[in-house]
């Protein structure tokens, strides 16, 4: 029999008046007897539609079993089977559009907590300590992967495991990509990502930090250095802004910026370290996904009196995990929907003062599906802000694109690439955000496994 | 890790240093710059490459003592590495055709360091070459042979008259322009009220003048736009797009402003480290 309750058992949390002046993890996760409390909720379907809503596969209910009967250990190495990354992916994929969606039990009540499950077996065998995996037999090819995120990480570890020599280049000082210099520690620490990272270079991965491909080393100088097969996983880091006047202003961020400073340089902790960030008493937001929640949290972190999330759209349409949304507000966020900037002011000395916004509506819907946001005539109003954020989405890096002949690109920048990751040129693969633009975690993992199947097909043969 | 090959101290607040850093060293060419990291608490900061050797592996940078990171670094030595340094980033000068014609290089401060290997690029391909050079007074002057030999024509201004040449750089290209020099094109670098005022100079005329600015930068590879301009109307990064632009073009109020925004934890962050060596001095 199966624990009947029609609710997700939820995760330990730390009080949102507390955790909105620190940097500690939101979530405390499950304890053993919660893992296996929520476990006993999963009746074990036999075509598992869950797993169909994972873009790795993992063997959800088999996991579960495992986890049901106590076997954290087993649990864990069926999920690792197929997911490199599981206590990142527990933490930050968005489960409700993905294998919770497919849950049988979701259709009354709540699916069961598949992501919360996935990070206790992950915390699980960290705490525990794995042992080190088996080195397997070198296969004599050299593979090099351009990037250290979700998608370079994974494909570097599912090469090595067939017995590939893999290097993977990464331009910043550490590596991680998104997981170190984007999402920030309260919601995924840091020790756990230098961790999860630890485990694929412990299969032999080697990792070359402070090394950009399109300046420090050109993709075809990797060929040269013996390389066979390149995979790109260089993701979409370059940021949009509005195009608005006084964007150019002292207390305008992108995103990347504001987050890059707090979490790769710690700015949160200056001038124990170097790099400053400035957060004024009032700070907005504008964007809608989990990177303007990410913007937006870490400037309640900092200080900030007044957070407000701009947003065009309602809130129905908001990209961001629902998870973080609940949080955010639990946290004192506002949150201003249908509201667009149209101009930035600032003072003599160029400091943000104000910011003039207009009132939307929604249209028809466009070709994203989602209604159009079309501007209200005569609702122009101004607001009073210190630091705005801007978090409307990034696009990928030109770098590599306009260094590498040969190579064909989307008119938006996205590498085009087959379904198996290959591109216009031979022996080189892509896969993540660099093809897809600004995507999830787990789908720049689900490229970085298939691109590695791909190549350990194309140098096999 | 990067290991310090050389240290030299060129004057009382400009230091040389070589750095083994053979990947830099291997695709390095002129106008490029680096960013380093000293250690773990460290920030990122961007320092113009003045020099390269691609078969020892090495990295000349040159660099002023301004705040704490610049004051850190001038206490390392020969033997003592980096934590992190990585380049060759932004885009490498491009002259056009200057064969035979005359261009002229201004450096002011710091900016000498890094006008220099411009002014050795521009002599290699054949133009020819006049460097006006500004220090405060002529005991703070650096590369003097170097200067000379990469250069037709040297002139060195001091604010203070020191060496007989008393005023700025502006001075000197004046008078150069008003005597008749025709030059082709013009080379400005330094802090960015000095370019800015070579290009005011140099508009009348009809000069193309290339500048390297020198805005806040955090990772140097276009993916946050920290260091963002406005170029002909338009923004640029000058990590990627640059950090050469077409002087008539930039936008220098803005990039000026935007280049104090941190001016107060630039000073507090200073201070502690200054603090702090005290101290520790203190203790010894």
């Amino acid at each position: 029999m199966y624990n009947k309750s029609m609710t997700k058992l939820p995760a330990r949390e730390q009080a949102p008046e507390v955790r909105r002046h620190n940097f500690a993890e939101v979530s405390q996760g499950y304890d053993e007897a919660m893992a296996r409390e929520e476990a006993t909720r999963c009746i074990g379907c036999k075509n598992a539609p869950c797993m169909t809503g994972c873009p790795v596969g993992v063997h959800i209910p088999e996991f579960i079993a495992h986890v049901k009967e106590g076997e954290f250990e087993k649990a864990y190495e069926t999920i690792r089977l197929t997911n490199s990354l599981p206590a990142i992916c527990g933490r930050v994929c968005p489960q409700e559009t993905q294998c919770e969606s497919k849950c049988v039990r979701g259709v009354k009540g709540d699916p069961v907590g598949i992501g919360r499950l996935e990070r206790f077996c992950a915390d699980y065998a960290m705490q525990k300590g794995q042992p080190a995996p088996e080195k397997h037999a070198p296969n004599g090819h050299r593979v090099a992967v351009v990037g250290s995120g979700p998608s370079g990480l994974t494909c570097a570890g599912d090469l090595a495991k067939l017995g590939y020599d893999v290097t993977i280049f990464e331009a910043l000082h550490t590596p991680g990509g998104v997981l170190v210099y984007g999402i920030p520690e309260f919601r995924l620490p840091k020790h756990l990502v230098r961790e999860e990272i630890a485990t694929v270079e412990a299969l032999g991965v080697k990792i070359e930090t402070n090394a950009v491909v399109g300046r420090s080393v050109s993709l075809d100088e990797l060929f040269d250095e013996g390389y066979d097969a390149v995979f790109i996983g260089s993701g979409a880091g370059l940021p949009r802004f509005q195009g608005i006047p006084g964007e150019n202003l002292n207390g305008v961020y992108s995103a990347n910026e504001f987050l890059t400073r707090i979490n790769l340089m710690k700015a949160y902790a200056f001038p124990e370290t170097d790099t400053p960030v400035r957060v004024g008493k009032r700070v907005a937001v504008v964007g809608g996904g989990n990177v303007a929640m990410d913007a937006a949290r870490s400037a309640l972190r900092l200080g900030a009196e007044e957070v407000s999330i701009i947003y065009r759209r309602s809130e129905k349409e908001m990209p961001a995990r629902l998870e973080e949304v609940h949080h955010a507000k639990e946290e004192g966020v506002n949150f201003r929907m249908l509201t667009n900037p149209t101009a930035i002011h600032g003072d003599e000395a160029g400091n943000v003062q104000s910011m003039t916004c207009v009132e939307m509506e929604l249209g028809e819907p466009d070709a994203s599906g989602r209604r159009r946001p079309v501007v209200k005539q005569g609702s122009e109003f101004d607001i009073a802000v210190d630091t705005v954020v801007i978090a409307i989405g990034n696009s990928p890096n030109p770098l590599i694109r306009n260094t590498t002949p040969g190579l064909e690109t989307q008119k938006w920048g996205g590498i085009i690439a087959d379904e198996n990751g290959l591109t216009s040129r031979e022996n080189v693969y892509a896969g993540g955000d660099a093809v897809t633009g600004a995507a999830t975690v787990i789908l720049a993992m689900g490229a970085g496994k298939t691109a590695a199947k791909a190549i350990h097909e194309k140098l096999s043969r | 890790m990067f290991q310090i090959l050389e240290k030299r101290r060129l004057n009382e607040t400009t230091t040389l240093m070589r750095v083994h850093a053979p990947r830099v060293a291997k695709k390095a060419g002129p106008g490029q710059f680096i960013i380093l990291r000293i250690d773990e608490n460290g920030e990122r900061i961007p320092l113009t490459i003045a020099g390269y050797d691609r078969e020892s592996g090495s990295v000349t940078i040159i660099f002023q003592k301004v705040g704490k990171t610049t004051i850190h670094l001038d206490e390392l030595e020969a033997g003592d590495s980096l934590l992190d340094f990585v380049g060759p980033l932004g885009r490498v000068s491009e002259y056009g055709d200057v064969k035979g014609k005359r261009v002229a290089v201004i450096g002011g401060g710091l900016g000498i360091a890094i006008a220099y290997p411009q002014a050795v690029a521009l002599t290699e391909l054949g133009a020819e070459v006049d460097m006006i050079v500004g220090f405060r007074n002529i005991g703070l002057a650096i590369l003097m042979d170097e200067l000379q030999n990469a250069s037709k024509n040297l002139i060195v201004m001091t604010d203070d008259g020191s060496n007989g040449k008393k005023g700025f750089v502006t001075d000197a290209l004046r008078e150069q322009l008003e005597t008749g020099v025709k030059y082709e094109h013009v080379v400005a670098i330094g802090p960015m009220p000095m370019m800015r005022a070579v290009c005011e100079m140099t508009r009348p005329y009809g000069i193309h003048t290339v500048v390297s600015m020198n805005p806040i930068m955090i990772d140097g590879t276009g993916m946050c736009g920290g260091c963002r301009l406005t170029v002909g109307g338009e923004t640029k990064f000058a990590c990627v797009d640059g950090p050469e632009f077409d002087g008539h073009l930039v936008d220098f109020d803005e990039a000026m402003k935007r280049s104090r925004m941190y001016s107060a934890e630039e000073k507090l962050s200073k201070e502690k480290h200054i603090c702090r060596m005290k101290e520790a001095a203190a203790h010894v």
